[in-house]
């Protein structure tokens, strides 16, 4: 029945059309509609951040129309990568169900440690960034540890490690208080001046579109070889089309100003990489598969604890990366750096850009998103004077609305019978 | 009769196990059980409610590990420390709460665990290779692309049914295989057991529903309050294995079919349930 798939592949529908019971998207007008069909079961993708983008801003922009200047955009950029790369682990933790309290502190630990071995001991500047990352994947291994072999709960491990940690970084710069990097050093430049030169930020833009088009030409000529059906060339050339106008777009306005800092290019470097983790290896599936259902990951032979010990890792690591990344923006490693809301911007920026809290669903495009959100609010805030308290409140306003909103979602997925 | 029991010394012993014992604190779910399952074969394995039957077959899963007696797979001796280690002996079971991930699409269900190309998925072969298998159970799912969630019981079943077979196993252990499904489904799964025995790999069903045994089991297994209570062919009587089952003669089915046949002065109907 099946050997001769290939011939039949002519003469009756294709391996995944066979069943005429269910109804099928077909070309442009399909894709629209079937999109529709899916925000309106409650699969609601990266609408509501977009959505509420686009609403934050007009917001602000009105109030303030600096607020959407080049220049205040490359400044965001700047700003959105430190926190951002926090929570790109964030979302790493909460795809798997589990939830790390302690990347705060443990980037301003990762800071502390970075202006310690490299200002007052001297070190090269390589060397002490590699010892604040390989700290931070530490302690998410202790985390691991603590999780697989003791059941501690990860809320309140990482409590404690919150606390710890913190107390870690104040022995750390004990005396001093504060450490200033020095300006003109390559990692100060990077974290405060370096934007890349106008043709390179066009042909970066370009390429998503670009591997975007070619990719998936080769997979829809692969699957209609294997006789199954295969996205129309016109819905592929399209979203190509779109998604290099709008990039370009972004390049163009930016370039109006400084350009596109390289800090933001590495943060986005980093997000495209764990979205191919997340969805094209056989680990990334693994993540899913024990957020999404942890028992049935067991029984399907998967080393869940491992899983388990990757994901913490991968979150203190990045925390750390973080560090650097602020210790840099700053020039200074301090006392402060990493309390107060770095470690509830990070979590809020995954949960605001669309991974779930409990687990199994997320994408790391969402710390992308979800940081921005987050940091628009910021500026805008203090583009228009108001104090941090204002910013506090309003931030967590956001935050409460995104989670009604996955929670209201999910509630329509289930009965709409969608994951 | 005779016959049957020289095919099956002829065939390679798959799995035996000897006074295999599981406690659960004080409780014994199961005491000195035997077992012995040649390739080729379906045994069903029977019982009553909390008889043990599911320990049994989560024992030979590697979710539990037996307090004590020996299992031995193919003429070894072997511990069964966790799933994968009885996945990789070549033991695949469908557990009767399926253990799906429902986040997940069907493809990614069925290769759960043993994803082609690990550092880049192989969605294309893998697709292919789950209608292949999803065809051969005759099965009517709308989309493997879409997630478990959406899917009924039935289709549930049958998608943990093919990702049993995916790894081509020797010895297949099915808890509850048609429970939750229709009439069609039922006996496309019977055929599949079949066509699985005939490929020459042992299966243990476990089921309620004793039409199912008898129209594939080669031998049925009765355990009762987790021991052996007797091993009988297909061909028993009802009476016979409804007492095993009860560990009674006098017992709550039998009452009633004495007092249905009071009320309509006739013999009893057969009946096909417990």
């Amino acid at each position: 029945m099946t050997k001769s798939a290939d011939q039949n592949a002519q003469t009756t529908p294709m391996l995944d059309r066979r069943d005429e019971r269910v109804k099928h998207a077909e070309g442009i007008g399909g894709s629209i509609r079937a999109f529709f069909d899916r925000v309106r079961s409650g699969d609601l993708g990266s609408l509501p951040v977009v959505v509420g983008l686009a609403i934050i801003w007009t917001v602000f922009q009105s109030l303030n129309p600096v607020f959407l200047a080049p220049n205040n955009l490359v400044n965001l950029l700047f700003d959105c990568s430190t926190v951002g790369v926090i929570a790109l682990g964030v979302v790493c933790i909460l795809i798997v169900g589990e939830i790390d309290l302690s990347v705060g502190s443990v980037s301003g630990f990762a800071s502390a440690l970075l202006g310690v071995m490299w200002v007052n001991q001297g070190w090269p500047v390589s060397i002490a960034i590699l010892a604040a990352l390989v700290f931070g994947a530490l302690i998410g291994a202790l985390y691991a540890v603590l999780f697989n072999r003791f059941g501690m709960p990860s809320f309140v491990a990482t409590l404690a490690g919150l606390l710890s940690i913190l107390g870690l970084q104040l022995y750390l710069l004990g005396s001093t208080g504060s450490i200033n990097l020095p300006y003109g050093s390559p990692l100060v430049e990077f974290g405060q001046l370096l934007v890349m030169p106008d043709p390179l930020s066009y042909a970066l833009a370009a390429l998503p579109g670009i591997v975007m088009f070619i990719l998936g030409y080769r997979t829809a000529a692969r699957r209609r070889k294997a006789g199954l059906s295969s996205q129309p060339m016109s819905t592929l050339l399209l979203r190509s089309v779109v998604i290099t106008v709008v990039l370009e777009f972004i390049a163009y306005y930016l370039n109006l100003d400084r350009g596109i800092p390289w800090m933001f290019g590495l943060f986005v470097g980093l997000v495209v990489a764990m979205n191919y983790a997340l969805t094209r290896t056989k680990w990334g599936r693994q993540m899913l598969a024990v957020g999404g259902n942890r028992e049935a990951a067991r029984r399907a032979g998967i080393n869940v604890r491992f899983i388990y010990t990757t994901a913490f890792m991968l979150c203190s690591g990045l925390a750390a990366a973080g560090g650097v990344l602020s210790a840099a923006r700053l020039a200074s490693a301090s006392q402060q750096a990493g309390t107060g809301d770095v470690n509830l911007n990070a979590i809020a920026a995954a949960v605001i850009g669309g991974t779930s809290l409990f687990g199994g669903r997320g994408s790391a495009y969402s710390a992308l998103l979800g940081i921005i959100v987050i940091q628009s609010i910021a500026s805008g805030l203090t583009l228009l004077d108001l104090s941090s308290s204002l910013r506090y409140m309003i931030t967590g306003a956001v935050l409460a609305i995104a989670v009604i909103v996955d929670s209201l979602a999910r509630r329509s997925r289930a009965s709409h019978g969608r994951a | 009769m005779d016959r049957n029991q020289e095919q099956r010394d002829k065939r390679e012993l798959v799995l035996s196990l000897r006074g295999i014992s599981k406690n659960f604190g004080a409780v014994s779910a199961l005491t000195d059980i035997d077992l012995d399952v040649h390739a080729g074969e379906v045994v069903a394995l029977v019982g009553d409610n909390g008889a043990g039957k599911s320990t049994l077959v989560k024992t030979l899963a590697g979710v539990h590990q037996p307090t004590s007696g020996t299992i031995t797979f193919r003429g070894h001796p072997v511990t069964l420390t966790d799933p994968s280690a009885a996945l990789g002996l070549g033991i695949a079971t469908v557990f009767q709460d399926l253990a799906l991930c429902e986040n997940l699409d069907v493809v990614a269900n069925i290769f759960l665990g043993r994803e082609l190309s690990p550092y880049r998925l192989d969605e294309v072969s893998m697709e292919l290779k789950a209608w292949t298998l999803l065809n051969e159970l005759s099965a009517r799912i709308p989309s493997v692309r879409e997630p478990v969630a959406s899917l009924s019981g039935g289709q549930r079943q049958t998608v943990a049914i093919a990702r049993s077979l995916l790894l081509e196993p020797k010895l297949i252990l099915l808890d509850e295989p048609t429970a939750a499904l229709g009439v069609a489904q039922t006996a496309e799964v019977l055929d599949l057991i079949e066509r699985v025995r005939d490929r020459g790999l042992g299966v243990i069903m476990i089921s309620h529903n004793m039409e199912d045994v008898r129209a594939v089991a080669d031998r049925i297994v009765v355990l009762r309050l987790g021991r052996n209570n007797g091993v009988f062919d297909p061909d028993a009587s009802n009476e016979e294995l409804v007492s095993a089952i009860t560990g009674a003669d006098n017992n709550s089915v039998s009452r009633r079919a004495h007092r249905r046949q009071a009320q309509s002065g006739q013999a009893p109907a057969p009946e096909g349930r417990q």
